[in-house]
């Protein structure tokens, strides 16, 4: 009887911590293989036939296609460089030059990553369209009201992800700092 | 106690089993990964265009809606795949995924550098049985391998600009992926031949 117990305590303790863990990494994702400049990420492995389990369980279960390294590479961020969540009722300021590329898009999601509606249908800025600075940087204002100059509106939503991907470009998986991919800053300059 | 803690030990232990195997397994076992969410919308071995993505339909998470894209959801079983896309005037590129959604080739535009993009696409053992003459003239005919049969091409055109997009559409629309008929046509007396021998025999049996 005592057998029965203890067996059936450890099989399901197999159960929750197995699945649990599947869950977690399935979700969240994992370190494993990611290419971190400031505040973005990438997984340069994903647009590979060599993606890692992790990525290929976390890309089964979210139903997203990742951008083929022929292709381009797309990088994420869902906090600012100090590591604030990025907040839509914010004023977030993406400013600085992007890595080498044909074309680069910045786009705004919520965290699963559906775009959010808004009345100017904006949602996101390809990089034909951004107004730039003299030197060719730009500065674009994400916030919730109308902002003079690159406006990306959210909606008001409390927590969104920028992905900004590039294509067409040397950055992949050799890439591994800042001065190879020189990513624009994030930074959160004001909150209601 | 000493019982227990052998049980948490054992049952953690069986817990990272299972873990690696549900991590391995849940690539196949998903029912809302990319390839199942695009069946019900695309046809098989035919250029789809899909809706542009909107806040309220988008048949997958993470689409850049600055781009128009098309799906060539492929069987290979009945021959190999020939897919032509027209490049359209800013950035266009072809990603081929596997069943389990692998990206396991893509290519762009300026990689292709000519006006259209063409590929054939086939299995290993379809790529295996090309005559030998064929593959000499084939140099400048660019192959992929598929590693599974089913799968998914994404044809992608970009509009830089929102005004851009019909044109972007416009260039995908006139793209094409269809199955190829000559290799087909020539293989097709051999199989054909013996087969109405053996369509008999099961009812001489019975």
């Amino acid at each position: 009887m005592r057998l029965i117990f203890i067996t059936l305590l450890a099989l399901a303790l197999a159960t929750v911590v197995g699945l649990g863990s599947t869950y977690m990494t399935a979700t969240r994702g994992t370190d494993l293989g990611t290419l971190t400049i400031g505040s973005w990420t990438a997984r340069p492995k994903s647009g590979t036939a060599d993606v890692d389990p992790y990525s290929r369980a976390s890309i089964a279960r979210s139903g997203e296609l990742p951008i083929g390294t022929g292709d381009g590479i797309a990088f994420s961020a869902t906090s600012d460089d100090k590591k604030k969540p990025l907040d839509g009722r914010c004023d977030v300021v993406v400013s600085g030059v992007t890595p080498a590329a044909r074309f680069w898009t910045l786009t705004l999601f919520d965290r699963k990553g559906h775009l959010v509606a808004n009345s100017l249908q904006r949602y996101g800025f390809t990089s034909q369209e951004i107004i730039r600075g003299s030197d060719g940087a730009f500065e674009i204002r994400v916030a919730s009201r109308s902002r003079a100059g690159n406006w990306l509106p959210t909606g008001g939503i409390e927590r969104y992800a920028l992905m900004l991907r590039l294509y067409d470009t040397p950055v992949g998986v050799a890439t591994r700092t800042q001065r190879d991919a020189p990513m624009p800053s994030i930074t959160t300059v004001g909150c209601p | 106690m000493i019982r227990l803690l052998f049980t948490i030990i054992a049952g953690v232990l069986l817990g990272g089993v299972v873990h690696l195997v549900s991590v391995l397994a849940l690539p196949r076992i998903a029912t809302q990964d990319a390839y199942s969410r695009l069946t019900p919308m695309t046809r098989v071995n035919s250029v789809t265009p899909l809706a542009l993505a909107d806040p309220n339909n988008a048949p997958m998470p993470f689409m850049d809606p600055a781009f128009a894209i098309a799906i060539c959801r492929y069987d290979l079983k009945d021959g190999a795949l020939k897919l032509t896309v027209p490049v359209s005037q800013a950035y266009t590129s072809v990603s081929f995924y596997t069943r389990n959604e692998v990206a396991y080739y893509a290519i762009n535009d300026r990689s292709a550098g000519r006006k259209v993009i063409e590929l054939d696409l086939m299995t290993e053992e379809q790529h295996g049985q090309l005559p030998e003459d064929e593959e000499v003239t084939a140099a400048d005919r660019l192959i992929i391998d598929s590693p599974t049969t089913t799968g998914l091409i994404v044809l992608k055109a970009l509009a830089p600009e929102p005004g851009l997009m019909p044109q972007a559409q416009a260039s995908l629309a006139a793209s094409r992926c269809t199955v190829q008929t000559e290799p087909v046509a020539a293989k097709q007396p051999e199989p054909a031949a013996p087969a109405p021998a053996p369509a008999p025999a099961p009812r001489g049996k019975r």
